[in-house]
């Protein structure tokens, strides 16, 4: 007995220290600090080399030694090293420029050496032109046709008349649009006449005297719509013809540094800019022009440039319709698991395989999705419902519908797990409750257990949105492509268009970043991707924590 | 064999007591097992007269809140227990196969131990019972809960937030809506597992006058730890002890002069 007190009393120094744990309790925050770091690291990478892409760089232009003159933008600097014939190893300082004029020169970036440069000027009416090929053209505005009118006196003159032949393509543009629409909403109905009339010529029933009779009541019905419309169709061609020559008649005469002069059609120019000139608040102003159009453009020159919004609305879209099929599925297997299958060894064999499910590789997935829903489900339904236009598929091939239904596969552990959770946490002093009452075991989960364990299924969702909104690998053979013709809602009906294919942010990263024909010039795309899908994955995440936390305060248990 | 006996004799000398009441919770012969090993209720025979408060009292783990429970079948959502015997509910095996346990838990209602409003509105809470019940008319349930909380002694101070959350009630508070819960259902068995052994001596005391007043019209059976409450609320009391019951009999008699030694000493204090 003594023993033992005089063993606890003269605990030394060296024990304590080893009790109370400090290197563990430093360990643990160190821990912490590195997690956060990464955390923060991959957000300024991504801020810093993302956000500053769309600032207007002024553009310079240098004279060489040579004589040749270059001019573009300063994108990058580096420091080379060179050994001279006599041993000795010199440092070359160097300037990446962008050039641009890919038309011209074929590439559009260009390392110098520093000390070959003579002059480096900015000249004030340097020009930058978005076009919507070939990339960004510099160069400078040597004269602007608007159609029988030129103008080529002062550069400020020049340029004021460029701004103004924008405006003035813009509007023409819109006409055409409009000519454009009438001319398909006028034959619209011949081609429906039309579509029919090519069916019926290859139906069976073409040779009966019934067939025969429709083919030619048909063939009178298309005769008698073209001569209505013939009059209205050829006066808006003719007008269209003349719109088109319009068109023609507005260009730019540019000319390159080095002397090449090249004409671009203004319809041609998404915008141009001197930014040598440009003020802070100009540029700010066409930052954030830029930065609209990353978000609400379609994109243009293989995804390199233009705007990301069909990859916005893919991803939004694709996560909630797998939220949809995941959620009913997830709970209503977590409540049977939960409430009704007797528990036993066979239910653990269960949870433990939906467990294991969340830890498949994704591209399994992938793989399971295309055998299963593209070509079984998918192929069956082609052969039931549009067997007519068979070969080609309709719901036999990649579609958003099956993408959401993969990742809802993908997501369905994660859902299952965290809403059994939710059920469990449920007071048991509720459920006999509501059973005392008299209630029937599903009124009981009806009422109590599910609006209960909400917060547990909210759960699931938040971690199903963030794991599904960041797949990318069983998107790939399930139904997304690198630009998508239409987006999967539109105005015509059914307005939802399950069987399209979509782009996605993640695709589209990996699409730019690595697969793209001019990958240097798309990088800061990609960080404005990523940047833009991490966006996306938190607001969607805030919005179901805000929600989970409105019903766990509607639902916290009172304190006794 | 003894044990047997006694419960025969407990039996006959109950009825003697109890000739002018009428009988309405009755069990024969009731054997309760929590898995093989655990023989929880032995042979238990008791009546339960109509409109009265009967008190069950006896150390922890006695088996005096099992014997509720096989009341309204509620022992049934514990996995691995059974039973022998019977239990007639007004004349009616309650553990008769195809019985709607729904209809009986309708006809016996029940109050936990500890309160267990649900997290919804007051109104809410009151309704639930007629509303799975298939009430649906909204003036029909305003009508019901306003007599089960005036039953409970509740209306008084929630009229004025029905829809308030029933979680916001204080600990007595929610505990009388849990009753007022019970009471909706309009039964004609209300069960009590020792209703008012969480809350302080206040809130005790309302619970109780609560119950004073409900056994005009209901048949209470009420599960207690605590001596005077039993001797305070109810008019019968019996007296259970290692899943067996010793005595039973008229409250007055079993605290003033009982019958069986270990009666006495529970009730003078000497163990429990």
């Amino acid at each position: 007995m003594n023993e033992i007190k005089q063993k606890i009393s003269t605990n030394s120094r060296i024990t304590y220290f080893k009790q109370k744990g400090d290197p563990y309790i430093f360990a643990t925050g160190l821990g912490l600090v590195v997690s956060l770091a990464m955390v923060a690291f991959i957000f300024i990478i991504i801020l810093t080399k993302g956000l500053g892409f769309f600032w207007p760089r002024n553009v310079h232009l240098f004279t060489l030694k040579s004589g040749n003159q270059l001019l573009g933008e300063i994108w990058d600097k580096d420091t080379r090293y060179q050994q001279l014939p006599d041993g000795k190893e010199i440092k070359i300082k160097e300037l990446k420029l962008k050039i641009g004029n890919r038309d011209i020169y074929g590439l559009d970036f260009k390392w110098i050496d520093l000390p070959e440069i003579s002059r480096d000027t900015q000249p004030p009416f340097a020009t930058v032109i978005e076009r919507m090929e070939y990339g960004n053209f510099y160069g400078f505005i040597r004269a602007v046709h608007l159609g029988e009118q030129v103008v080529d006196s002062s550069e400020e003159a020049i340029f004021h008349a460029a701004r103004q032949a924008k405006k003035k393509s813009r509007e023409l543009e819109a006409i055409i649009a409009q000519l454009e629409k009438a001319i398909h909403d006028l034959t619209e109905p011949l081609s429906v006449l039309d579509r029919q009339l090519s069916l019926l010529e290859i139906s069976p029933d073409k040779d009966t005297p019934a067939g025969q009779k429709k083919l030619h009541q048909l063939r009178k019905q298309i005769d008698s719509l073209e001569m209505a419309i013939s009059d209205e169709y050829s006066r808006l061609e003719n007008e269209l013809a003349q719109r088109y020559a319009e068109r023609e008649g507005l260009y730019l005469v540019m000319e390159t540094a080095d002397g090449h002069t090249k004409n671009i059609l203004l319809k041609d120019i998404v915008r141009f800019y001197q930014p040598n000139r440009m003020s802070r608040w100009q540029k700010a102003a066409h930052y954030a022009a830029k930065l609209w159009e990353f978000v609400s453009a379609n994109p243009r020159e293989a995804n390199t440039e233009g705007g990301v919004f069909p990859a916005i609305f893919g991803t939004v879209l694709m996560v909630i319709l797998m939220s949809i099929a995941v959620v009913p599925f997830g709970v209503m297997a977590a409540i049977y698991l939960h409430e009704y299958a007797p528990q036993g060894k066979i239910v653990r064999l269960i949870r433990l395989s939906v467990n294991n499910l969340a830890g498949v590789p994704s591209i399994v997935y992938g793989v399971f999705g295309l055998g299963f829903f593209i070509y079984m489900v998918g192929g069956s339904i082609d052969q039931l419902f549009f067997s007519n236009k068979l070969p080609e598929p309709t719901f036999g091939t990649g579609g958003i519908l099956w993408a959401s239904l993969t990742l809802a596969l993908l997501t369905l552990p994660v859902v299952v797990v965290a809403t059994e959770e939710g059920i469990m946490a449920v007071p048991r002093a509720n459920k006999e409750g509501a059973l005392a009452l008299g209630a029937t075991k599903w009124q009981m989960i009806r009422k109590i257990v599910i609006p209960n364990a909400m917060p547990g299924i909210l759960t699931g969702l938040i971690l199903a949105i963030s794991r599904g909104a960041g797949e990318v690998a069983p998107l790939m053979i399930t139904g997304v492509v690198k630009l998508a013709p239409s987006l999967p809602i539109d105005g015509t009906f059914p307005f939802l268009h399950l069987d399209r294919k979509f782009m996605h942010l993640g695709f589209h990263i990996y699409d730019v970043g690595f697969q793209s024909p001019n990958v240097e010039a798309a990088k800061p795309m990609v960080y404005m991707t990523a940047l833009l899908l991490i966006l996306i994955v938190v607001v969607l995440n805030v919005l179901a924590i805000y929600l989970r936390n409105r019903l766990r305060k509607k639902y916290k248990m009172g304190a006794f | 064999m003894e044990q047997i006996k006694t419960g025969q004799f407990i039996q006959e000398k109950a009825l003697n007591n109890m000739s002018n009441e009428t009988i309405v919770i009755e069990t024969q012969n009731l054997n309760f097992y929590y898995g093989p090993e655990n023989h929880a209720l032995k042979n238990i025979n008791i009546r339960i007269p109509e409109k009265k408060v009967t008190a069950f009292i006896g150390p922890s783990g006695c088996g005096k809140s099992t014997l509720l429970r096989c009341f309204n079948r509620m022992n049934d959502l514990i996995p691995g227990t059974y039973l022998t015997g019977k239990v007639l509910i007004e004349g009616e095996d309650i553990y008769r196969p195809n019985i709607r346990l729904e209809e009986l838990r309708k006809k016996v209602g029940m109050v936990f131990q500890k309160s267990n409003p649900f997290p919804m509105s007051i109104w809410e809470n009151v309704a639930f019972g007629p509303k799975v019940n298939g009430i649906a008319n909204k003036n029909e349930l305003d009508e019901i809960v306003e007599i089960a909380l005036k039953k409970a002694d509740l209306w008084r101070e929630v009229k004025d937030r029905l829809h308030h959350s029933a979680l916001d009630l204080s600990g007595g508070q929610q505990q009388r809506l849990c009753i007022a819960r019970a009471l909706a259902n309009m039964p004609d068995i209300i069960l009590m597992d020792e209703p008012a052994s969480a809350l302080d001596p206040i809130s005790t005391g309302k619970i109780e006058e609560t119950i004073e007043e409900l056994k005009n019209d209901f048949t209470i059976v009420i599960v207690t730890h605590n001596m005077q409450q039993a001797a305070r609320v109810s008019d019968y009391t019996a007296f259970m002890m290692m899943g067996e019951l010793i005595e039973f009999g008229d409250t007055k008699t079993i605290f003033t002069n009982p019958r069986e030694k270990l009666t006495e000493d529970y009730i003078t204090g000497r163990f429990g």
